[in-house]
């Protein structure tokens, strides 16, 4: 299969239902070969966005360009975009070949050519010999690659995939999502891949964008959001975090010298100014000690083990905080006095 | 695009070079033009000075000039839309001006010789012309935005509302014209007195011994029977989804015999029962001494026949509200300690109050529309359906009366509609969606339960009894003076004489008419239909709500009320169609749309929409997607709409005995003939050998439908079921 492949550009895009705003002026670049990850709770418009670039719902304002084309007013049909949908939606009355050969034969290539084509797209997917069943002759898996082959095989200058494996069992989850990466790599396609599970997006992207309230509230490679979150929506979306408010003293280059209840800490600046701020604290970012030890004071409230770690919730002043430990000969009980302390160099500092 | 856009622009070019743009006098589809050499085509009849048809043609040359001269898309497609409706805006004034007999609009605005001279009606050349514009005009406009419309849902919603103007409104028009006819001209004044005339509205029955207006009569009958239906098929429907009743097969069946029964054979058999003659009415004369009175000619004659004739439809809408009744909610009423009964007052029934009303509008409507039961069972209780037929055929035939006894009926039934939409508007599809919830369904308490079969059984009892009688009924020789056992009437109907292999028997012609007219019928009914349904189901586009509403319309008029307006808008130029079978075949396609166009969607709405997106999104355009994977996939719901709108066009009576002629006579118009006879027995007969015909289309469909549905819709079902 020849590479070919396009860049995906949205121009203050507003996307409006009657009264309700599903996306608010968005802007994005996507680069050719990208897999770029649109990631976000649920109700915040990564599907609406992903259904703009297909064409199957049409910007109220904005510009869309696709390989720096202008299809903003092109619809579905006209646009060189596949996308794989969340129940697949394989035809039940054609056999896989026939599903995987629809978009080239009602582009009118010949039988012969579009069953081989279909059959080669099968194959990158694993799925050679398969083509003469029904879908409803697979397990749910191998629908899920269906619809990926039919996908792939129009050559499209982008892929969309929404929400791919939601339908699937948490393990073969992980494997499908590696092959989808694999074959994305491989044939060098654009993706825009849809989903509401961010280690999910950490394990397949090169870059996330983060949306919230039908806005983009990050866009960085999977590793910039985990440990430079721009907020503290981000910080607590990505990976598990504590949130807890302190005051910015004094900034000295990359580190900034900030209050945790009356405590002093030197943690990296993140581009924060001075003046109150929220600390985000990771779990691993924690130590429980024994209460003489400094740091915040603190009564554990809940401890579980869960084999290859222990989890604990404390009660500080600061509120209460989540935090990991190692499994030890003698861990914490619930109702114990401990006081947490802070690796200063894992804290990241978010505006309040 | 630019391709088809003049393809059909050639056709019409063509059309009018060569077809005849009247109608020629035998009709609408006549070939002798050809061989005549001298037929009045569209250019012809501009070189022999009907010069109000240029227009026409020289948009169409305009247009396909533009479509050649101008490079730009946009500009193009605006261009060419522009001119293609100027083209069709002509075609209509000429055709609404220029008028040989009937009421002329503009008659008072222009003042020539042409418009008094008039011209015949529109034919094949005027159809083919205007189709080509429409078409012209609907591409262009799918083409004239920045993008890339889709042609295909422009021009079939074009095509749509342009059959949707011309057949429903134009002739609704038409009777309001007449209703504010006077001599000579028109008049606003003269409308109110005759529309609340005391003929219509009078209020004294419920005073006095004198009877009330028409209208009141009418109103008091439907609300009557929307209770009783509602009541009864609520009944019904729980006894069905709520208790283990044995006979639920039975029940089931006497849902089905409704659709497949004439409207007035319910009438005839009550006849039978309860007329003066009736065997019930003997019984009880000669036992008791009571003298036969003829009571059944009155109100509750036709009370009892619409309550038999309704009731299986309020069952039909009522078991979809209350299995829609979600089980966990009652289980949940339960754990709180709730008994049964509380579970039902106070969570079931609230939950069924939106489906209660809707059965009950239903009703209303279904009862201020009938026509065959009040014509036979009338005489003492007129009602408005019956009145304004009488007014038209009576012996002094007065249409501007019936043109106002028409827009009462409009007007009540109307206003029903209108409450539907408003109170239950589009809830009434997404409950029945069969998505199943597990957990059971609370069980009536007994009291209810009891209240439910003594309700419910005497009435399933009676009908059997009705059905009955009308296969006993055609089987004796003189109703109610001489039971013995006789072939004749189906002999007289249906007679062979095989020595010259003659149909010889008096019901053959219009037996066979109906049964041609009903198959051309039914797959244009399931078309228009099945393509409304996916234009409303699959498309968004500006004005879609006032669109669904307009394809609806048409069920809230009565069918009286669409056989007056035919007759009033077809009998003259620019359409004139009565007499033919066309007119026929037209009035059934649009009776019968809407259900057709409910079918749909409740079949279109179980198809997931990612599948057509993906279609979409695969590179086909609406029409592959819909022919490759929207039709494949509705094939059951294809052969239903086929069916339904068959066998509605062989029972319907109301729209049709006033279009039916000589020449094409229909089953129905046929037997109330008899009825008016009082040739009861051939009528009876003929009526059961209806039903043993719809009974068979149907179970011809259902072996088909069962066939497939083993194949596909599991299919459907399973991928839904992984999704
Ligand atoms: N067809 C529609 N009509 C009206 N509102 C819609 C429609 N589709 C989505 N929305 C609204 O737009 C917002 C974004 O939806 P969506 O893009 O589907 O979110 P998600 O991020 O979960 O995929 C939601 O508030 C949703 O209710
Ligand atoms: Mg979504």
């Amino acid at each position: 299969m020849t590479k070919k492949t396009g860049s995906v550009r949205f121009e203050s895009v507003v996307k409006k239902y009657g009264e309700v705003t599903a996306l608010k002026k968005l802007d994005l670049s996507i680069d050719p070969g990208k897999l770029v990850t649109l990631l976000g709770p649920s109700g915040c418009g990564k599907t609406t966005t992903l259904r703009l670039i297909a064409g199957l719902e049409m910007a109220t304002e904005g510009k869309i360009y696709i390989g720096g084309e202008d299809v903003t007013h092109l619809t579905a049909t006209y646009r060189k975009v596949s996308m794989v949908f969340q129940s697949y939606a394989l035809f039940p009355h054609m056999t896989v070949r026939e599903n995987v050969a629809y978009g080239l034969t009602v582009k009118s290539a010949p039988k012969a050519e579009a069953a081989q084509k279909a059959d080669e797209g099968l194959e990158l997917v694993g799925l050679a010999g398969f083509g003469d069943r029904l879908p409803s002759e697979l397990s749910g898996g191998q629908q899920q690659r269906v619809a990926v082959a039919r996908a792939i095989v129009l050559e499209p200058e982008v892929l969309l995939l929404d929400e791919p494996l939601s339908n699937l069992d948490a393990k073969l989850r992980r494997h499908v999502r590696e092959e989808i990466r694999q074959i994305q790599q491989s044939l060098g396609l654009t993706a825009v891949y849809v989903t509401h599970d961010q280690e999910e997006a950490m394990a397949v992207s090169d870059d996330i964008i983060v949306m919230n309230n039908a806005e983009i509230a990050q866009i960085g490679t999977p590793n910039d959001l985990y440990e430079a979150p721009s907020s503290a929506f981000i910080a607590d979306f990505i990976g598990d975090a504590n949130l807890v408010p302190c005051d910015v003293d004094a900034l000295d280059g990359a580190i900034a010298r900030a209050r945790v209840n009356g405590q002093k800490l030197s943690v990296p600046s993140n581009g924060i100014r001075k003046g109150a701020a929220q600390m985000v604290l990771r779990p691993q970012a924690l130590t429980l000690q024994k209460p003489d030890q400094p740091g915040l004071e603190g009564q554990i409230s809940y401890a579980a083990y869960l084999g290859k770690e222990m989890q604990y919730t404390v009660e500080t002043l600061v509120g209460s905080l989540f935090v990991i430990g190692p499994v030890q000969a003698q861990p914490f009980l619930r109702g114990d006095s401990v006081s947490v302390g802070i690796i200063e160099d894992q804290a990241r500092l978010v505006s309040a | 695009m630019k391709k088809t856009v003049l393809i059909w622009l050639a056709i019409g070019l063509v059309s009018f070079v060569l077809l005849p743009w009247h109608m020629t006098e035998d009709g609408l589809y006549d070939a002798t033009w050809m061989t005549d050499g001298v037929a009045a085509t569209g250019l012809f009849s501009i070189l022999a000075g009907q010069w109000w048809l240029a227009p026409a043609g020289l948009a169409i040359l305009a247009a396909i000039v533009i479509q050649l001269a101008i490079d730009e898309p946009v500009k193009r497609a605006r261009l060419t839309l522009g001119t293609a409706v100027a083209g069709l805006a002509f075609i209509a004034l000429q055709g609404l001006i220029i008028v040989r007999a009937g009421p002329r609009i503009f008659e008072t605005l222009f003042v020539s010789e042409a418009v008094m001279a008039g011209q015949p009606g529109m034919g094949a050349g005027a159809g083919i012309c205007a189709l080509a514009l429409l078409f012209a005009a609907t591409i262009s406009l799918s083409q004239s935005d920045k993008g890339q419309g889709d042609a295909f849902v422009v021009s079939t919603i074009g095509l749509i509302v342009a059959l949707v103007a011309i057949f429903v409104f134009f002739p609704v028009i038409h009777i309001l014209v007449r209703a504010f006819e006077v001599d000579g001209g028109y008049s606003l004044t003269e409308f109110f007195p005759r529309f609340f005339s005391s003929d219509i509205w009078d209020l004294s029955c419920l005073i006095s011994n004198r009877s009330c207006g028409v209208g009141i009569n009418s109103l008091f009958l439907a609300v009557m029977t929307g209770a009783g239906t509602t009541l009864l098929g609520l009944s019904f429907a729980l006894i069905f989804t709520r208790t283990d009743f044995r006979a639920k097969k039975l029940l089931r069946v006497l849902t089905v015999l409704p659709i497949i029964t004439p409207p007035f054979v319910i009438g005839l058999a009550l006849i039978l029962l309860f007329g003066r003659t009736g065997t019930i009415t003997e019984y009880f004369a000669d036992l008791l001494g009571w003298e036969a009175t003829r009571w059944l000619y009155g109100f509750w004659g036709i009370y009892f026949a619409q309550l038999l004739s309704f009731t299986p439809i309020a069952f039909l809408v009522l078991i979809g509200v209350v299995q829609g009744v979600s089980p966990s909610m009652e289980e949940a009423s339960q754990t709180l300690d709730a008994n049964r009964w509380q579970t039902f007052r106070f969570v079931s029934l609230p939950l069924m109050r939106p489906g209660l009303a809707n059965a009950f509008l239903l009703g209303f409507i279904e009862s201020l529309a009938d026509f065959g039961n009040p014509l036979v069972l009338g005489s003492g209780y007129s009602v408005l359906s019956t009145d304004i037929y009488f007014a038209i055929v009576g012996a002094v035939a007065d249409p501007a009366k019936a043109a106002i006894l028409a827009i009462a009926l409009l007007t009540l039934t109307l206003t029903a509609f209108m409450a539907q939409r408003m109170w239950l508007g589009k809830k009434s599809y997404a409950t029945i969606t069969g998505k199943a919830d597990s957990g059971q369904n609370a069980s009536l308490n007994p009291i209810l339960k009891w209240a439910c079969y003594c309700t419910a059984l005497p009435w399933a009892a009676f009908t059997l009894v009705v059905y009955s009688m009308i296969i006993f009924g055609s089987f004796v020789k003189l109703w109610g003076i001489n039971h013995g056992f006789t072939f004749d009437h189906y002999i007289r109907a249906f007679g062979i004489d095989f020595s010259t292999g003659r149909f010889s028997g008096v019901a053959w012609d219009s037996y066979f008419t109906t049964l041609t007219i009903s198959s051309i019928a039914a797959p244009l009914t399931a078309l228009v239909g099945l393509s409304t349904a996916y234009l409303l189901v699959r498309q968004k586009f500006w004005g879609k709500d006032a669109f669904e509403f307009s394809t609806m319309l048409s069920f809230a008029i009565p069918g009286t009320v669409i056989g007056v307006s035919y007759i009033m808008a077809f009998n003259f130029p620019p359409i004139e169609l009565t007499g033919t079978s066309i007119i026929l075949i037209i009035v059934f396609v649009f009776r019968n749309m809407p259900v057709g166009v409910r079918g749909g969607i409740a079949a279109m709405s179980q198809l997931d929409k990612s599948l057509d997106e993906a279609s979409i999104t695969l590179g086909a355009n609406s029409f592959t997607t819909v022919r490759r994977v929207i039709l494949p996939l509705m094939g059951p719901a294809v052969l239903a709409a086929l069916t339904y709108s068959f066998v509605r066009a062989i029972t319907s009576v109301s729209a049709v005995i006033f279009l039916v002629s000589a020449k094409h006579n229909m089953a129905t118009s046929f037997i109330v003939g008899r009825v008016e006879n009082g040739e009861f027995g051939l009528a009876i007969a003929y009526s059961a050998a209806l039903i043993i015909t719809m009974l068979a289309a149907i179970l011809l469909l259902q072996l088909l439908v069962g066939v497939r549905r083993l194949r596909r819709s599991d299919r459907v079902q399973q991928i839904a079921k992984t999704a």
